[in-house]
């Protein structure tokens, strides 16, 4: 393999995060290195997707520390974590219905866009060239993806699995370094998922796109992660490579199930 | 057969990315616009001009407008009437108080002011969605026309804030009769309509679409929700600014603050709604419906009951009819116009073998 485990990008120390009354993440702690794949694992209402939410700024977390390439942050706007390289994926999709594949996928990458709406409206010269470059770039996540046949599809139109491809190529458009991909499997079929899992190793291979990955499959979650941490109602319950995990018995009794 | 794209094949994305990427679509639309400037004037007489077409334009302007701001940005307003007034007032106040103020720059600082306007009651779009926002919206409708009533400075100090529409003169040139003024209103609204289509299909119309569409997501994929709602507000309240001068100076002339009531603003709406949300081509096609229904109701209903029925029966047939369509669009074709037109076309693609 190409790419190569490199420094803790992505640090996580004491993060509690709270709804009222409700303690959705009690005290949790996990790093995330570059290039790696990453899962976050556990029962549903385990706090899983709210760890993505506390990452790219959705969530504020009341207690705890992220500290994203050697910055502390504290009540950040979601639109800095993109700025910042991170892009995600939702649980459920998030794709904007009333757009086709192309404009999804295209509005990825607004934040290289550089003109403003005056150059917009004559659509001329600069406003021009740059919708022309950047759609080049859209065309390469497009092949990478192999959906070249639904670019100007209304993605609403698209069935789920589909949908789910364009919403991973709505966050690769960013050329983002780190993603965060909640449940791209979820409610696949067989194939669909040796696909997903394909473009997944294949981003973080080519592109060396480290991937904070939620996943419920477990045969993909071993297989392809470098890492995982499992949650268990909001406690982190284990952490470490799959081989590991798969035996600690907290986690056996909380979510694996023991195997006869 | 005739609208077909076989053949046409894009080798660049430049071509795929052009305005109308369809030949047919863009000699369409040039002989659209050639029959409306060229033709038109010649056939058309006065009242067909100051009753019927210079009105269709310019509400389809503010259509345009509110259609940036509820169908592709997604924010609900009832306010599009009093941005129109203060395009209005505005466009007014700049001719009276400044000498040798060239019109055209008139009306687009009328509809700077608008803008201003439409950005700061767009704020509470920042906390709040859907009818609340209407409804705050509704706040911008009666404050501005009780602002324009009150503060007499806006009308010069007339009675009752009715103000009179200065001549137009371009270069030298006066614009007095319905022929000149048609054509005025025409090139503005189709240049203001083509800057639009821009807009919607760049990134700024994307950044709309993505915050109407999935708010959420937008903002974790790096759009800012505050710059790309009170955009939409400004771009949208300057559109119908523009197109509430137009609506003083080309079409009535005498305009007072109570004409661009609630009533209005309602009308607009129903524009876009029976023309199509998130449409620009939609605005027109609304604007012209909500325009040309009642005229031909009042032509058509008497020539076929003749004189069965009292005149006051046909006004009120009139609104029941009216009422009766547009409920009748919203359930067989929520879309509007613009979709039936957009079906129209995917058919005649493949017409006339259809598998």
């Amino acid at each position: 393999m190409a790419r190569e485990i490199g420094d803790v990008i992505l640090k996580m120390e004491g993060i509690s995060l709270s709804f009222g009354g409700v303690k959705a993440l009690t005290n949790i702690s996990f790093d995330v290195r570059e290039h790696e794949i990453r899962s976050i694992i556990g029962p549903n209402g385990a706090g899983k997707s709210s760890m993505l939410n506390v990452i790219n700024g959705v969530y504020h977390p009341q207690e705890g520390q992220v500290t994203f390439r050697g910055e502390v942050r504290r009540d950040m706007e979601p639109h800095k974590a993109a700025t910042q390289g991170i892009a995600r994926t939702f649980q459920n999709i998030a794709l904007f219905k009333g757009m086709s594949v192309l404009d999804n996928i295209m509005t990825g990458r607004n934040l290289k866009m550089k003109c403003n709406l005056f150059h917009h409206a004559l659509h001329w010269g600069k406003a021009r060239a740059e919708e022309i470059e950047h759609r080049k770039k859209v065309e390469e996540v497009i092949d990478f993806l192999e959906i070249q046949s639904i670019r100007k599809t209304p993605v609403g139109r698209l069935p789920y699995g589909l949908q789910k491809r364009v919403e991973l190529g709505r966050a690769l458009a960013a050329e983002p370094s780190m993603m965060l991909l909640d449940e791209p499997m979820a409610g696949m079929n067989v194939e669909e998922k040796q696909d997903m899992c394909r473009f997944i190793l294949d981003v973080n291979d080519q592109f060396g796109t480290t991937i904070v990955l939620i996943e419920h499959d477990m045969g993909v979650v071993m297989d392809i992660s470098d890492r995982v941490v499992v949650l268990d109602y909001g406690k982190k319950i284990g952490d470490g490579v799959p081989d590991e995990v798969k035996n600690n018995p907290d986690v056996i009794s909380a979510y694996l199930g023991t195997s006869h | 057969m005739l609208y077909r794209e076989a053949g046409q094949f894009k080798a660049s994305y430049e071509a795929d990315q052009q305005i109308f990427p369809i030949l047919q679509d863009r000699v369409g639309v040039l002989l659209l616009i050639g029959f409306f400037a060229l033709v038109v004037p010649l056939i058309a007489d006065q009242y067909w001009l100051k009753a019927i077409l210079i009105p269709v334009l310019i509400f389809s302007l503010a259509a345009i407008g509110l259609n940036i701001l509820t169908g592709y940005a997604g924010q609900l307003s009832l306010g599009s009437a009093a941005f129109m007034a203060v395009g209005a007032f505005g466009a007014y106040n700049f001719m009276l108080r400044i000498d040798g103020m060239p019109f055209l720059v008139a009306i687009l600082l009328g509809g700077l002011c608008a803008a201003l306007v439409g950005v700061m009651f767009g704020l509470p779009s920042l906390r709040i969605k859907g009818f609340y926002l209407a409804v705050a919206t509704l706040a911008a409708q009666f404050f501005i026309v009780w602002a324009l009533v009150k503060i007499e400075w806006f009308s010069n100090y007339s009675s009752s804030g009715v103000i009179t529409a200065q001549e137009i003169e371009i270069l030298g040139y006066a614009f007095d009769g319905p022929v000149s003024k048609y054509l005025l209103t025409l090139f503005v609204v189709v240049v203001m309509a083509l800057l639009a289509k821009n807009m919607v299909r760049s990134t700024t119309g994307r950044a709309w679409m993505a915050v109407r569409d999935m708010d959420v997501a937008a903002e974790v994929i790096g759009i800012r929700l505050m710059r790309t709602k009170l955009t939409a507000f400004a771009v949208s309240s300057f559109y119908c600014g523009v197109a509430g001068a137009l609506y003083a100076y080309t079409y009535i002339g005498t305009v007072e603050p109570e004409g661009f009531n609630l009533d209005l603003s309602f009308r607009i709406l129903f524009m876009i709604i029976i023309g199509g949300v998130g449409s620009i081509m939609g605005s027109f096609l609304g604007a012209a419906f909500i325009v040309l229904l009642p005229i031909a109701l009042d032509v058509f209903v008497p020539m076929f009951l003749g004189d069965l029925v009292s005149s006051s029966f046909v006004s009120n047939l009139q609104l029941i009819v009216f009422g009766g369509l547009i409920v009748f669009f919203l359930i067989v074709e929520p879309h509007g116009l613009a979709r039936l037109w957009q079906i129209g076309k995917e058919k005649l693609r493949l017409w006339p073998f259809p598998h």
